[in-house]
């Protein structure tokens, strides 16, 4: 058994997945490949969001994915860091969001 | 970034047959990913056959003004090996008589051999349909003697065909040297003044993109819609079409992929875009490689790696296309990096 969470090997075997479920693992790789083809996004456009949420995620499979296919794309280091960005400024803003909620809460039980 | 050659540099490297043992060795003598001869053979095509000849390749020499660090010639300014006026003269015998539409001169910078100029002019008297000349662009811009280059080029209407890997300076000159993008730039822009490149142009002027690091090449239509966007927008260039090529891990890329620590994943990304489709039109089964010394090959990477063709006509001397058509193509664990995903060859991809 391996001593670690995470091995860097174990993206090459994702499509195994269907080994244990075949119809719901092959449904899904089906709907996958489908959302990442050119539509009334190009397929560029595409990767930079699933970059950005790769580290919203934190999921560290989808980063080195989708790095790697940034690069195969063209996409320079500054779209990439900018894509990843818009990610964080989401989450900090989701978290701030909330500051309202507490101020609400504030003023009711203390204003 | 390499100032030398591997083989100046004394590497390990620099030896055909270390890398054709590096090739065999580790991943694919232990089973985890099948050699490329197992591959084909799982879709009943091998072995692979030449077919009529329709690209006849010439290297006249491994010298080169630029050390770019993914280079497979392992081609730089320390490299002597260049073909001599005899060679071509044989070359030009062939080209007379073969019924090959295509005549492709490569190296390194193939403008660097002495007879280059005596050579261009005899061989667009044979009136072969296309007339490549592989120019790394730089070249164009590294001394006076090379600044006539695009009137030349124009004056035996030779197709230009260079490398560019990407529209950004910082991309293009961490793999081809610093400089190398301004310079590029610049070239693109003197060859689109005599009218090379330009909308419905008769001279041909088509980029050569191939990734900067240890991925593969995105959609090669995509890619040519970015860099035309991008050249326009930046600099005023044109260009006709983008020629996306893989990297093949041998000479300078596999030491780069080596150090890196990328060469297993690397092989494990060529293996997984394994495409049956490109291995029928892969550029092999219709090219043929002519090395500076006139010796003969399957392609310009077998050159490097040191395998001559099957049979008895080897040498340009002793062409024989009756003799070299249906030959066995001699392949190893490199050729992977022809048959992933959409397919790579000197004219881009394939299926």
């Amino acid at each position: 058994m391996q001593k670690t969470y995470y091995d860097p090997a174990d993206l090459r075997k994702f499509g195994k997945i269907t080994e244990w479920s075949e119809e719901l693992g092959n449904t899904f790789f089906e709907y996958y490949g489908k959302v990442f083809e050119e539509g009334a996004l190009t397929a560029r456009e595409k990767s930079l969001i699933a970059l950005a949420v790769a580290h919203t995620e934190q999921c560290p499979y989808c980063i080195d994915a989708y790095t790697k296919d940034g690069l195969q794309r063209g996409v320079t280091k500054e779209e990439m860091m900018e894509a990843i960005h818009v990610g964080a400024a989401i989450k900090s803003g989701a978290t701030l969001v909330h500051g309202v909620q507490m101020m609400n809460k504030v003023n009711k039980l203390d204003g | 970034m390499a100032t030398k050659s591997l083989q100046k540099r004394d590497s390990d490297l620099a030896k055909s047959n270390r890398q054709l043992e590096i090739l065999s060795n580790g991943i694919f003598k232990n089973g985890e990913l099948p050699t490329f001869r197992d591959k084909i053979a799982e879709t009943n095509q091998f072995p692979l056959k030449a077919k009529k000849l329709e690209i006849l390749q010439i290297n006249v020499g491994y010298m080169c003004n630029q050390v770019c660090d993914h280079c497979h010639v392992d081609a730089g300014p320390d490299r002597k090996e260049i073909m001599t006026r005899d060679t071509m003269r044989q070359c030009l015998e062939v080209i007379k008589n073969t019924g090959a539409h295509t005549l492709d001169l490569t190296g390194g910078a193939p403008e660097m051999n002495p007879d280059f100029r005596w050579f261009v002019e005899e061989a667009a008297k044979a009136g072969i349909k296309d007339f490549i000349v592989r120019s790394n662009l730089t070249i164009i811009r590294a001394n006076k003697k090379y600044y006539d280059l695009p009137e030349f080029f124009k004056k035996h209407n030779v197709h230009v065909v260079s490398s560019m890997p990407h529209w950004t300076r910082g991309k293009t000159d961490k793999q081809r040297g610093d400089g190398v993008f301004d310079k590029s730039i610049k070239a693109l822009q003197e060859l689109n003044a005599v009218g090379y490149g330009m909308p419905d142009s008769s001279l041909r002027l088509d980029l050569v993109y191939n990734p900067s690091g240890a991925f593969l090449p995105g959609d090669q239509m995509a890619m040519e819609k970015d860099f035309k966007k991008a050249l326009m927008e930046d600099f005023g260039i044109n260009f006709h079409n983008l020629f996306a090529i893989t990297n093949l891990p041998i000479a300078r890329f596999l030491d780069y992929l080596i150090a890196s620590e990328n060469y297993e994943d690397y092989m494990y990304s060529l293996v997984e875009a394994y495409n049956p489709t490109a291995v029928e039109n892969v550029m092999c089964t219709n090219t043929l490689s002519v090395s500076w010394d006139g010796y003969l090959f399957d392609c310009d990477f077998n050159q490097m790696l040191e395998l001559p063709v099957n049979g008895k006509s080897q040498h340009i001397s002793e062409y024989n296309e009756d003799l070299l058509e249906g030959r066995n193509i001699v392949i190893s664990q490199h050729c992977y990096g022809c048959t992933a995903g959409a397919g790579s060859s000197c004219q881009g991809t394939v299926a």
